[in-house]
């Protein structure tokens, strides 16, 4: 219990101090969901978009499957990825196993079903009536869609933000497909799983507080766009 | 002090922005206990002050550090699973092994002792706790130390007991299989390193004590070796070559018998013995 306690003081120790460890975390978990949550946001709110808007043959069965791959467990995805990434497998020449856009790579597999299924839901769930609404204003096809999006922008702000939350938490492809490589590939998660490995438990609580800081900033800002947008 | 930090962390966060910058680096791929005990981030700043290169390591259990080594992730690897290592030898997966430092495993248990193993060899405990159905805390995942105690079991002309109620494989790194051991008041099979840091964090009163040690079946052998440059045409050839070079060197085996973790040396130089 005390190790709690412990780790409270030394997360404060840690941020305070600017322990190059630490901040080398920070930077590594940064600059790896920053990568991945771009990659999924940029891929996952048009696919999503159209996933939930336009009819198509074989469209519930997508939908399913994006649902069912909510549930991947980020192990398998990790070693998928490895599979791919390893020099021996298919796309080893480029070199990205133990980087952080390996990293990344692994990290959008798993933060686009979440942005996907969520944007498809909000589309989904918009009145019927916008579309002829809109249409009898004189939009175009283009913007139809457009106004419908931004009419389901607040779900699909807590689409990313869930994805956000997921992929800056992960751990079992950050380790797989990472390395955990200190100064390289050592995010705030991977650290934590390799303090508590080790015993160091207060050291792995004072980490996990970092990371909620991240968090924390994170969704302040989100909260600032999300007041902004409000109609 | 703290405007010296500041810079510090300026400067390693340039660094990881930079990645052309740096100097020649060469991957490995190595156990926890090499990690863990703090030995890789003690060599490390000396081996790039010798060598001018920048090791990158990934801490694994040792059958996923062989298994990369086989898969040409890494290009070079640093393990203690002799028989292992020496089966891909043979299979030229792997090349130019070299031993260079060794410490020893130890058998821990609770200070009572139910099965009455202290002083005795590590077979003779070994048969004394599967008789004695006293519960064993294995790490069940193909690591360096499960390793060495499947071995010691099939030394003894045991079965391994895996499917035996007293049998515990917990399947996790060394310091959560001694705690799970201290739980249940079981013995285990643990690398003297991750004991230390184990005893250092009890303060003084931990659950497990030293029952066996010293048993020349416990010694515990690390070994560096880089990949095959034939199977692997990408690894580092030349910085492997000086990686190899280096563990066996005076230097390096000096730099290994200085270092001490709460006072006491933990691995001991061997090369070319």
């Amino acid at each position: 219990m005390d190790f709690i306690l412990e780790g409270l003081v030394t997360a404060v120790r840690l941020l305070a101090g600017l322990d190059p460890e630490t901040f080398s975390a920070v930077w590594a978990t940064l600059a790896v969901s920053g990568l991945s949550l771009t990659a999924t946001l940029l891929l996952g709110i048009p696919l999503g978009f159209a996933l939930g808007y336009f009819q198509f043959p074989g469209k519930r069965v997508v939908r399913t499957l994006v649902e069912t791959s909510l549930s991947l467990p980020t192990v398998v995805i990790g070693l998928v990825v490895y599979a791919f990434l390893s020099r021996r497998g298919p796309l080893g020449d480029l070199g990205l196993l133990f980087t952080v856009s390996g990293m990344a790579i692994g990290l959008t597999i798993l933060g686009l079903p979440i942005v996907l299924a969520i944007t498809a839901t909000a589309v989904e769930g918009l009145e019927e009536r916008l579309r002829f609404t809109l249409l009898t204003l004189g939009a175009n096809k283009r913007q139809v869609a457009l106004a419908s999006l931004w009419e389901a922008r607040f779900a699909v702000l807590l689409g990313a933000i869930t994805a956000f939350g997921r992929i800056v938490s992960e751990v079992g492809i950050a380790m797989m497909v990472g390395g955990n490589i200190k100064w390289h590939t050592r995010t705030i998660t991977t650290a934590v799983a390799l303090e508590t490995n080790k015993g160091e438990f207060g050291q792995g609580i004072a980490l996990g507080c970092v990371l909620m800081v991240i968090a924390l900033v994170v969704n302040l800002a989100a909260g600032f766009f999300r007041r902004r947008a409000k109609p | 002090m703290s405007a010296k930090r500041l810079v510090l962390a300026l400067a390693l966060t340039l660094a990881m922005a930079c990645p052309a910058l740096a100097a020649d680096t060469l991957m490995m791929a190595t156990t926890t206990s090499t990690q863990d005990s703090g030995l890789l981030d003690y060599m490390a700043p000396i081996f790039l002050k010798a060598t001018g290169i920048e090791l990158k390591w990934v801490a694994v259990g040792t059958g996923k550090a062989l298994e990369h080594g086989k898969n040409c992730d890494v290009d070079v690897l640093m393990v203690h699973a002799p028989k292992a290592e020496k089966e891909l030898i043979d299979s030229g997966a792997l090349v130019d092994r070299r031993q260079f430092m060794y410490n020893d495993f130890v058998l821990v248990g609770p200070a009572g002792d139910p099965a009455g193993v202290k002083g005795k060899t590590a077979a003779e405990a070994l048969k004394l706790i599967s008789e004695k159905k006293a519960p064993f805390v294995s790490r069940g995942d193909d690591s360096g130390t499960h390793k060495a105690e499947q071995g010691l079991w099939k030394a003894v002309d045991l079965p391994l007991p895996d499917k035996e109620s007293w049998y515990i494989s917990a399947g996790q790194g060394m310091m959560a299989t001694l705690a799970m051991a201290g739980e249940r008041g079981g013995y285990c099979l643990v690398d003297r390193g991750t004991y230390i840091s184990y005893e250092a964090k009890a303060k003084g009163k931990p659950a497990l004590v030293i029952l066996v040690e010293g048993d020349k079946k416990l010694a515990n052998q690390y070994s560096v070796m880089m990949a095959n440059p034939e199977k692997c045409p990408k690894v580092k050839k030349d910085l492997a070559k000086k990686f190899l070079d280096y563990w066996v060197s005076p230097e390096a085996q000096k730099a290994i018998a200085d270092y001490k973790l709460e006072g006491k040396q933990l691995f001991f130089p061997n090369a070319g013995k």
